[in-house]
C-alpha cells in the first residue's frame, strides 16, 4: 500500500493524477481495522482509506482513475462491502447509521452477524453530520464502528482546533464505548476493530474507536504542510512509522525471515509497475458519458441535451483538431 | 496609482484593507488562519490581525454560518470562507433559513453584515465537490445579495463594498481565475467605484449582447474578439442579486440580441431568470430568443471530461450563431 501510494504521488507530479490524498503513516489504522472485516461487513469511507480499500479488493486503478479525474470511483459497493470514496466531511457516518439500522430491520443481527463501519478523520468529528450519526446510531443501538483516524491533523488545523477532549471520550455523552488504539500498531488495530465489530454484529451497539496516529505526507498533493507544522513533530513520529515497528515485532519474534522481507520488496515492485502503467494507460471517458447515469428513468431534459450535444461533437468532424473555427 | 494585482491578491489586500478600516471585520473559516485559506486569500491577515480576528473555525460549515450569524448580532461584521463550492451545502440551513431572513424577521432591528466567500466554477482539474457553481440557490433566495468578480479590480474594490454592505453578501470567487492579473487603482475611493450592484459593459458592441460573470467573462470577451463578423457588446454582470436590469436591457434594446452564458446548469440558471426578465421589458426589441449557453443538466462530470461540460468559447460562439440564425 506504501508503493501504491508512493507512485501516485509520482504520478501526480507527471501530471498523471489530478490530486493524490496520501496514507501515509496511517497504513496500520487502515489494514488493521480493514482486515477485522467479514466479507459480507459493509464499510463507508472517506477519501484517505486506500489501505481499507485494498483490504476489500478494490484495485489501486481504479483508486486511481478517481484521482485521475476519469471517474468518479466507479467500483460497486456491494460487491465489495467498501462504498464509494465520500469527501463531503462526515456525510457518510450517517450513511453507515442507516445501512446498519437497515442491517438490524433484516433480522443480520446476531452470533453471525453483518456490522457496518465508518470512518472519517479528526477533523471530521466537528461536522454536524458525524454528531447526528453519534446520535442515531446510540438511539437505534445500530451496528455501526465508527472508526476515527485521529492524525492530528485537519488540513493545517491541530487537533486542538476541533476538540478539547480526546476523541475517544465524546462517545460517553452520546451512551456508547469509546476506545483510544495506537493507530501505528497494526494488531492493536486489528485486535480493537474486530473487538468492536463483533459487539456491532451481535446486538450490543455502536462503539467509537480512535486510532490515534498522524499524518506523516500533506494533506493533499495540493498541500505544503511546511507551512503550518514544525519538523521536529514529524521527525518524531516518523520514528513510529507503522511499517517500520511491524517489521520490528516481525523480526523480534523470529516471525520473518530476510527472504520473507524479499520476497515483500519484490511484490511491491511488481505492483508499483503494474499501477504506473495502469495509470497511464487509462482512456479517458467518452464526452457523451457526460449524461450517463443522471437518471433512472429516462429523461427529457437529458436526453435533449445529449442529442444536441451529439449534432455539436459533429459539427466539428472534418474541420481538423481544434475544432471548428 | 496602480498596482499589478491577480485576482485572488486583490481579494486579499481588499480584505486587508476593509480589516484595518473597520475594527469590527473578522475573517473564520477552516484553514483561513496560519494557512491562509486553501487559495492563500486570507494570506498574512493572521499574523497582522491575530487569531481573534481571523479565526481557524472546527471542520463544520452550519457551524461557520450559524456563529457568524451571531457574531453580526453582537455588532461584528464577519467575512466567512467557504473552503470550496461544494462545501457550502452543510451551511444551507444557517443561510437560507436563518441568514437571509433575520432582517424582516426581526423588523429590521437586526443587521446581518456577513460575507460569505466562495471559491466557485470548474476548470481545475478537481476531484468532485471543487467545481460547482451555485449561484442559482442563492439568487433565487430573497434576503441574499449575489455578487462575483471576473478581474482584480472588482475584487479589490467589491469585496470591501460587500464587507460594508448591512445584507448578507455571497461573494462568488472565480477560483480558476484567482491568478489573472492586471492593474488595479487601489487609491480610489470606495464611494467613487463602480458601485456593488451595478453591471458592467466589458466591451462596447453593437449587433448583439452577452452577458458572463464571474470565470466566463474572460471567455465570453474572447469570443467577441474571435467573432469578426459581428460587433459584440460583452456586459459582466458582477451581481446576480439583484441584477442591473436598466444597463442590460438598454444594451439589449441597441443591439436586439442577447446571449446569456454561464458555467452553472441550464435548467433554472441565472440565464433563465434573466432571459424571462429581458423578454418581457425588451421583447419588441429582440430579433432572436434569448439564448442560453449553460453547463448541462447533470451533476458536475470527472475532470477528463470537465472541457466537454463547461461552456468554452466555441459553445458561446455556437450560442451567438444561434442568435444570428433569426
Ligand atoms: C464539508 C466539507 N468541508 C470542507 C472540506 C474540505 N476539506 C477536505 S479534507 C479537510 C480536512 C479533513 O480533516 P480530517 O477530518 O481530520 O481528515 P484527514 O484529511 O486528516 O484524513 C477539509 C477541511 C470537505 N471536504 N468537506
Ligand atoms: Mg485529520
Amino acid at each position: 500500500m506504501r508503493r501504491v501510494d508512493s507512485e501516485a504521488i509520482t504520478l501526480q507530479r507527471q501530471g498523471e493524477l489530478g490530486l493524490w490524498v496520501s496514507l501515509l503513516g496511517q497504513e496500520a489504522a487502515q489494514i488493521g481495522s480493514g482486515r477485522a472485516l467479514r466479507d459480507r461487513d459493509m464499510a463507508f469511507p472517506s477519501y484517505r482509506e486506500h489501505g481499507v480499500a485494498w483490504c476489500r479488493g478494490i484495485q489501486p486503478k481504479e483508486l486511481l482513475s478517481m484521482f485521475r479525474g476519469a471517474s468518479n470511483g466507479g467500483w460497486d459497493p456491494h460487491e465489495h462491502g467498501f462504498h464509494l470514496y465520500t469527501i463531503v466531511i462526515g456525510s457518510q457516518a450517517l450513511h453507515a447509521t442507516g445501512y446498519a439500522m437497515g442491517v438490524q430491520r433484516d433480522g443480520a443481527v446476531g452470533e453471525d452477524g453483518t456490522a457496518v463501519i465508518s470512518y472519517f478523520g479528526d477533523g471530521a468529528t466537528s461536522q454536524g453530520d458525524t454528531n447526528e450519526a453519534f446520535n442515531f446510531a446510540s438511539v437505534n443501538n445500530a451496528p455501526v464502528v465508527f472508526f476515527c483516524q485521529n492524525n492530528q491533523w485537519a488540513i493545517s488545523e491541530p487537533l486542538e482546533r476541533q476538540s478539547r477532549v480526546p476523541i475517544y471520550r465524546r462517545a460517553a455523552g452520546f451512551g456508547f464505548p469509546g476506545v483510544r488504539v495506537d493507530g501505528n500498531d497494526v494488531l492493536a488495530c486489528l485486535a480493537v476493530t474486530r473487538a468492536a465489530l463483533d459487539n456491532a454484529r451481535t446486538g450490543n451497539g455502536p462503539t467509537l474507536v480512535e486510532a490515534f496516529t498522524y499524518r506523516m505526507g500533506a494533506h493533499t498533493t495540493n498541500d505544503d504542510p511546511t507551512r503550518y507544522r514544525d519538523k521536529a513533530e514529524l521527525d518524531e513520529w516518523k520514528a513510529k512509522d507503522p511499517i517500520l515497528r511491524v517489521r520490528r515485532y516481525l523480526e523480534a519474534n523470529g516471525l520473518a525471515d530476510e527472504a520473507f522481507f524479499t520476497a515483500v520488496d519484490e511484490e511491491s515492485d511488481r505492483v508499483g509497475e503494474t499501477v504506473r502503467t495502469q495509470c497511464r494507460s487509462m482512456p479517458d471517458p467518452e464526452p457523451l458519458d457526460i449524461f450517463h447515469e443522471v437518471y433512472a428513468e429516462p429523461n427529457v431534459h437529458i436526453d435533449q441535451q445529449r442529442a444536441e450535444f451529439a449534432d455539436y461533437l459533429s459539427s466539428f468532424e472534418g474541420a481538423g483538431a481544434e475544432g471548428g473555427r | 496609482m496602480g498596482t499589478n494585482l491577480t485576482i485572488g491578491k486583490a481579494i486579499n489586500a481588499g480584505l486587508r484593507a476593509a480589516m484595518e478600516h473597520d475594527p469590527k471585520v473578522l475573517m473564520m473559516g477552516e484553514d483561513v488562519g496560519r494557512l491562509g485559506g486553501v487559495f492563500r486569500v486570507t494570506d498574512g491577515l493572521y499574523k497582522d490581525f491575530g487569531a481573534d480576528r481571523v479565526i481557524d473555525t472546527p471542520l463544520a460549515e452550519s457551524g461557520i454560518v450559524g456563529t457568524a450569524i451571531g457574531m453580526a448580532m453582537r455588532g461584528y461584521r464577519p467575512v466567512v470562507e467557504i473552503q470550496f463550492d461544494g462545501f457550502f451545502f452543510p451551511a444551507a440551513n444557517q443561510t437560507f433559513t436563518q441568514l437571509a431572513k433575520m432582517r424582516r424577521r426581526s423588523a429590521g432591528k437586526l443587521a446581518m453584515p456577513v460575507v460569505m466567500r466562495i471559491p466557485y466554477g470548474g476548470g481545475i482539474g478537481a476531484v468532485e465537490h471543487h467545481s460547482e457553481s451555485p449561484e442559482a440557490y442563492f439568487q433565487h433566495t430573497a434576503g441574499l445579495r449575489v455578487v462575483t468578480v471576473a478581474n482584480p479590480e472588482d475584487a479589490y474594490w467589491m469585496i470591501q463594498q460587500a464587507i460594508r454592505s448591512d445584507d448578507p453578501v455571497i461573494f462568488l470567487e472565480p477560483k480558476r481565475r484567482y491568478y489573472e492579473k492586471t492593474e488595479v487603482d487601489t487609491e480610489a475611493s470606495i464611494h467613487e467605484v463602480t458601485p456593488l450592484g451595478s453591471a458592467r459593459v466589458a466591451r462596447p458592441g453593437t449587433d448583439c449582447t452577452l452577458l458572463a460573470y464571474g470565470p466566463m467573462v474572460k471567455t465570453a470577451l474572447q469570443a467577441a474578439e474571435a467573432d469578426t463578423d459581428h460587433s459584440i457588446e460583452v456586459i459582466d454582470v458582477r451581481s446576480l442579486s439583484p441584477v442591473d436590469y436598466p444597463t442590460i436591457t438598454a444594451s439589449v434594446k441597441r443591439t436586439g440580441r442577447l446571449v446569456v452564458a454561464h458555467e452553472a446548469t441550464l435548467t433554472g440558471g441565472p440565464g433563465a431568470e434573466i432571459a424571462a426578465r429581458v423578454t418581457e421589458e425588451c421583447f419588441y426589441h429582440l430579433e432572436s430568443p434569448v439564448i442560453r449557453v449553460a453547463a448541462f443538466d447533470t451533476p458536475y462530470p470527472q475532470s477528463r471530461l470537465e472541457e466537454h461540460y463547461l461552456p468554452d468559447l466555441d459553445r458561446v460562439l455556437d450560442g451567438v450563431d444561434r442568435a444570428f440564425a433569426y
